[in-house]
């Protein structure tokens, strides 16, 4: 394992692209809680504010029709996959127009059309589910990547580790993303591991694992445009740590008695967005026009996004029960009503 | 024919394999070992290992492996050995299988068939030996099967293969080795209705499973004394088809639920709150039920038979309930 790290200048444009998205994903998630205080949408509220550059520096590697596996903190992956901000509010919102016609909420994102798996509040439940997509492929030849992000907090579970053994043992095409926060809710990796090196542990399964300085979305990018590449030729499972922080709290309803401020403002200063800002300034390639054309543009977007949502209609109480069971006429034609069991129930 | 339950098992595997190339058959032992229940017994031979797939003891991951390649298209089968192991997989089953249709808003299908067996009676002790498919009949978004007969062992398996959702097939360990004659073109049955098996006004006995065989024993010795039992095999436990029990209440008046899982919070429970929440006026006897002992399954075998339920007590509630019990 080596830890990877950016060197050199990037591209303008495509930098201005990573800037761009980093900067949609803590627009969109301020804009969350600024609506969560002002009580308009409930629930569970997971922040990713801190770690945008993983999101943004993975998705930009992968193929329209790659899968991709998230978490309850997953806004910025479901919005930087192409789920657009609108349909992500209206969710939270509880709208008809959500991206789950409000049955998912925050922390339950899906999107068939962008092949966005969720969305999932079950700590490594994610995993086996990655691990059985990427399984689906194989076995149909298709040179698909399946993506799954899950949190430090996962790797104590059991699922985490039954994951790894069998996506290793059958050389599967998934790439596991282990965000590493340094805190699973308020319990510090230290306290919780025995062994904190987390790529260490994925590469005792015989997956080529990386860690990866998280904050820095060029080193994110690079690092996982690798392990794309080698896993849709055939080189099996891999797996990248990605060393970040979130600069806010768990949940809405965190105190976070279990850190100091002092050791968040330290993480602030490595804040991914102004890193590659720093980055381009000093490379002469973010002009103040382009950085305030940028600002306004993404600001146009979450406003159009809120309005949207604002709009919306709530999902009527008469479709409560759909969606427990399929429609059986559709798959099958038979139509036997079965189900309608809740409606009698 | 001449076949038995678990080679009607066996064919309906075989059927679904050659049918559609993307039903595989995924489990602990299912390949190399031929089944820990000898149920996929020469299938790696026949479909090689790609479908009959060997997986290691990891009930969560390989039952959610399961449900992400249902997601990505396929349709697994997914074998676990006894429902006492699938609790190992319970999050998968009920936070994944269960509710990604409806968390997803109606966008992902999980078309997933997981089976595995189910009961006691073969002195195997309480980690090998409990009926839990009520526990799962709790659950929205699952549909739970319970083959009782031959001709569901080989036809329920294809027509949940075409069901869009998650099913879930328990069969009873005491059944493989029941054997009987099956039509020749025997093939896939419907799931969603329960089956009157035997006919009689006189009283109406409900099981499902494993406790059928039992069941139809009392009846004829009932029969024997004069009552004649309608027995319904309810073969789906979810969603129930509660129809057939309140049409047969209301011809027999009496009813007397047989279930192999504990009383308290059991499937016998939840039908039995039916009758009375839907037809308390046609009873003319308080609803029997017939239940394992509140206790883990003990291994010797004295104690684990009178832990079950058996002839013996179907027949005495079945008296109680017609009121020719002194």
């Amino acid at each position: 394992m080596s830890t990877v790290r950016n060197q050199g200048v990037p591209d303008q444009e495509h930098a201005l692209h990573l800037l761009r998205q980093m900067l949609r994903v803590r627009r969109l998630e301020e804009k969350c809680i600024e609506l969560y205080s002002a009580a308009k949408i409930r629930g569970f509220l997971h922040v990713y504010i801190g770690e945008e550059a993983v999101a943004a520096g993975v998705m930009e590697t992968l193929a329209p029709d790659d899968a991709v596996v998230a978490t309850y903190r997953e806004h910025g992956h479901a919005l930087l996959r192409g789920v657009s901000a609108g349909a992500i509010l209206a969710e939270m919102y509880g709208h008809a127009e959500g991206c789950c016609r409000g049955r998912g909420g925050s922390m339950h994102l899906f999107d068939a059309d962008t092949r966005f798996y969720g969305g999932n509040a079950i700590v490594a439940g994610g995993l086996p589910l990655a691990v059985g997509l990427a399984l689906a492929d194989r076995m149909a030849g298709r040179q698909r990547v399946t993506v799954c992000f899950f949190g430090e907090g996962a790797v104590a579970e059991g699922e985490f580790h039954e994951s790894m053994n069998l996506a290793a043992l059958w050389q599967l095409p998934v790439l596991f993303c282990c965000e590493n926060n340094l805190y699973a809710m308020g319990t510090a990796l230290g306290r919780s591991e025995s062994q904190t090196d987390i790529a260490l542990k994925a590469a005792g399964y015989e997956i080529s694992a990386w860690a990866v300085d998280g904050m820095d979305v060029l080193a994110v990018e690079e690092a996982a445009r690798r392990a794309v590449d080698a896993v849709r030729s055939g080189g099996g499972p891999h797996f990248l740590e990605l060393r970040t922080y979130r600069f806010r709290a768990h949940s809405m309803f965190d105190p976070e008695l279990y850190r100091e401020k002092t050791e968040v403002s330290r993480w602030m200063e490595r804040d991914p967005i102004s890193l590659l800002q720093g980055t381009m300034q000093a490379a002469g390639q973010l002009p103040e026009d382009t950085w305030a054309t940028l600002t306004a543009d993404v600001d146009a977007e979450i406003s159009t996004a809120v309005g949207f949502a604002e709009n919306g209609t709530p999902e009527p109480v008469s479709e409560l029960m759909r969606f427990v069971y399929s429609d059986r006429a559709e798959h099958t034609g038979a139509g036997d009503g079965a189900g309608k069991e809740g409606a009698a129930g | 024919m001449k076949t038995t339950y678990r080679e009607a098992m066996r064919a309906a595997l075989r059927d679904a394999m050659q049918r559609d190339e993307r039903v595989f058959l995924m489990g602990e032992d299912v390949g190399r070992y031929g089944g820990s229940f000898a149920v996929s017994l020469g299938l790696l031979e026949e479909f090689g290992p790609e479908r009959i797939r060997d997986t290691p003891l990891s009930e969560s991951g390989f039952v959610g492996a399961g449900i992400g390649a249902a997601l990505g298209g396929m349709r697994p089968v997914v074998e676990i050995m006894t429902v006492n192991f699938s609790l190992l997989a319970l999050d998968q089953i009920i936070n994944n299988a269960a509710t990604l249709l409806h968390m997803s808003g109606g966008q992902f299908n999980v078309p997933i068939v997981i089976r595995m067996t189910t009961g006691a009676g073969r002195q195997l002790g309480a980690q090998h030996s409990h009926s839990l498919e009520g526990w799962y009949a709790h659950i929205p978004g699952l549909r739970i099967l319970a083959p009782a007969t031959l001709a569901d062992a080989r036809g329920m398996l294809w027509t949940a293969l075409q069901d869009p959702d998650p099913v879930l097939i328990f069969e009873h360990g005491s059944l493989y080795n029941v054997a009987g004659e099956l039509d020749d073109d025997a093939g896939a049955v419907e799931i969603d209705k329960a089956a009157v098996v035997r006919s009689g006004d006189g009283l109406t006995l409900i099981t499902y499973g494993g406790t059928l065989p039992m069941v139809l024993e009392a009846a004829e010795q009932l029969a024997a004394e004069g009552i004649e039992a309608d027995v319904i095999d309810l073969r789906t436990l979810r969603p129930l088809d509660e129809h057939t029990i309140l049409d047969s209440v209301a011809r027999t008046h009496r009813a007397v639920v047989v279930d192999e899982g504990w009383r308290s919070g059991s499937i016998s429970a939840e039908i039995a709150a039916r009758i009375c929440e839907q037809a308390f006026f046609d009873l003319d006897a308080p609803v029997e039920r017939v239940c394992s002992l509140e206790v883990p399954v003990p291994y010797a075998k004295h104690l684990e038979q009178a832990a079950l339920p058996s002839v013996e007590r179907v027949v005495a509630a079945a008296r109680r309930a017609v009121g020719t019990n002194g």
